[in-house]
């Protein structure tokens, strides 16, 4: 998957989880909390989806780089690199 | 093989199930009783539809709410607003002698209420709500602080203190006299900082969309299916054999039969204080009426009342019930849409305290008739906070501690569970958890959270 891909796998998943969230205006570079009503539950299902959606791992100590969108994406690309776009 | 096994098929074991489901795992729910929902479960009886349990969804908040336990049940369980089909309630209140407190489900109308009938102590009130704790900062060492202590300290008009102890007991605290300061936090904010609402069609509506779903997902419901025995192998949970004389084995057992219920279970040494075990349980009276409540003049969703200016909770010790305090619930007084109209039949349900152990030893000849007996006492005891709507009954039903116990084989008939509750769900034994009731957090919305909570703690994150 591309950057461009990964970014839309991630966005696919915000909106299952808190799919009364406005994610149009999503700026990559600032924290999802700062934008989005997530509470920690939220969060862990992010991590859970990936898991479930694409069979990526994310490491508990690895939580810190899914703050944002910018960071979630420089984070899964190497993960996901190898795995086809639907 | 599964990997995970959830005993009770009530709110926070369906709750749980869905969310195992979801991410795949395989799951069972394993319910001993021959329908679902526990201690809030419906049944049909001469032809007309009846909740155990349900007076008030507690926690509602409206439609695009992104706070709060609704709106974060909504979002885990992958389900909208209108799966739940609430509307919101009319008004309710708190009634003692001579002085009522009216509130909705906007905090403005309680807090004028307080200030007309306590002027001195409006100020007090207000630092009550902001030193309430919030939902995620509950922790073991502020949740057991004493809330008599507390409300001392803030508030000090003494009757102002047994008015809102009155509602927030009555809702949710499994505690003699006093009450947990973070069961006290939960509880206002469920009350009054969110509020309280019903589905049209009441319970069952819930159930079946949870059934539902956790099928859909692929999930396992087993009913008429008791678990008999935990199996503990050196300290770890590994399964369970059925009242059958099954067994099943799983990675991971989460139960909702409550925490004493669940450690008699086990086929291990530890054992756990019986002073732990609940003391409080209920008796239910409720009316069919050939009108509407409103009819009578009566349009108040939930009347908390108290018969003097001291609020007792506790046990009776010396009679099979207590009537000087009780809940009135009018399951017609809601805002349902206009399209479904009011219910088929008026309705007056009053809930008041009773000792388990006086009403279990009853024999089938004393049972019924110690039953009419304090139907006509509860009845006579509320129409002194409501119109007498007793010329009006048409049907009546009554559930009493045995029932609950012998639906839902909680000990006591206990309905808020253990005196002291498990916040983390673990038990001394390993990979096996606790959730709903016991865990903490009661009542519907409450007891969903909570098994969704546990899920993904002890059945998703490590696993
Ligand atoms: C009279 C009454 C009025 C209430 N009013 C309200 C209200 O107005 N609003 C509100 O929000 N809440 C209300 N509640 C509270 C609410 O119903 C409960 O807090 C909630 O349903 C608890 O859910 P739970 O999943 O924790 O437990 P339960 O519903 O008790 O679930 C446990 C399940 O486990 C099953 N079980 C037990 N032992 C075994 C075993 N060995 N093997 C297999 N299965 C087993 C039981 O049969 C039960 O189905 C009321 C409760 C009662 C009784």
């Amino acid at each position: 998957m591309t950057p461009a891909e990964i970014r839309a796998a991630v966005i696919d998943i915000l909106e299952t989880i808190a799919p009364d969230e406005d994610l149009t205006n999503l700026d990559d570079t600032k924290e999802f909390r700062e934008q989005m009503e997530l509470d920690s539950m939220d969060f862990l299902d992010i991590v859970m989806e990936l898991r479930k959606r694409y069979r990526v791992q994310v490491p508990e100590e690895d939580y810190e780089n899914l703050v944002s969108m910018g960071s979630t994406v420089s984070y899964l690309e190497p993960k996901m690199a190898g795995i086809p776009a639907e | 093989m599964y990997d995970s096994i959830i005993i009770g098929a009530g709110m926070s074991g369906l709750a749980a199930g869905i969310r195992a489901a979801y991410y795949d795992q395989k799951v069972c729910v394993l319910e001993r009783h021959y329908t679902i929902g526990g201690l809030n479960s419906f049944y049909r009886l001469r032809g007309r539809n009846y909740d155990v349990g349900l007076h008030a969804v507690t926690n509602f908040t409206p439609p695009g709410a992104k706070k709060g336990p609704f709106a974060r049940l909504l979002r885990q369980l992958r389900m909208t607003w209108d799966d739940f089909g609430l509307s919101p309630q009319l008004m309710s209140s708190i009634s003692f002698p001579g002085i009522e407190l009216q509130f909705d489900n906007n905090i403005d109308l309680l807090r004028s209420e307080v200030s007309r009938e306590f002027p001195s102590q409006i100020d007090n009130f207000d630092r009550l709500i902001e030193s309430l704790i919030d939902y995620d900062d509950l922790e073991q060492k502020h949740f057991e602080t004493s809330t008599r202590e507390r409300l001392e300290q803030l508030i000090s008009d003494p009757l102002l203190i047994e008015m809102i102890l009155c509602p927030i007991m009555w809702y949710g605290n499994p505690r003699e006299r006093d009450m947990d300061w973070g069961q006290f936090c939960i509880m206002f904010r469920s009350l009054f900082l969110e509020g309280f609402a019903r589905p049209f069609d009441g319970v069952r509506l819930i159930l079946k969309k949870l059934v539902r779903k956790f099928r859909e997902l692929g999930g396992e419901l087993k009913l008429r299916t008791g678990v008999s025995k935990i199996k503990v192998e050196n300290g770890r949970a590994i399964g369970v054999i059925l009242d059958s004389g099954e067994e099943l084995t799983g990675l991971n057992i989460l139960s909702s039969a409550g925490a004493v219920e669940t450690f008699n279970l086990c086929e291990t040494e530890e054992n756990i204080h019986a002073h732990t075990t609940g003391q409080l349980s209920f008796v239910e009276a409720i009316s069919t009426l050939d009108k509407y409540p409103r009819e009578l003049g009566h349009n108040k969703t939930i009347v908390f009342y108290n018969d003097s200016e001291k609020f007792h909770w506790e046990r009776p010790t010396d009679d099979f019930c207590d009537i000087r305090t009780g809940v009135i619930c009018t399951p017609n007084n809601y805002c349902y849409d206009e399209k479904d109209g009011d219910l088929p039949d008026g309705v007056m349900r009053v809930t008041a305290l009773a000792d388990y152990a006086r009403w279990r030893n009853l024999d089938k000849v004393f049972y019924p008739k110690t039953k009419n007996n304090w139907f006509e006492q509860i009845q006579a005891s509320a129409i002194r906070f409501v119109p007498d709507y007793r010329p009006h009954v048409i049907d009546t039903d009554m559930f009493t501690p045995h029932t609950i116990h012998r639906f839902t084989w909680h000990e006591n008939g206990a309905v808020y569970g253990a005196t002291r509750k498990w916040l983390d769900g673990t038990t001394a034994i390993k990979n096996l958890f606790l959730c709903g009731t016991d865990q903490g957090f009661v009542g519907i919305i409450g007891s969903i959270v909570s098994g969704i909570s546990m899920a993904n703690q002890h059945l998703l994150v490590r696993s």
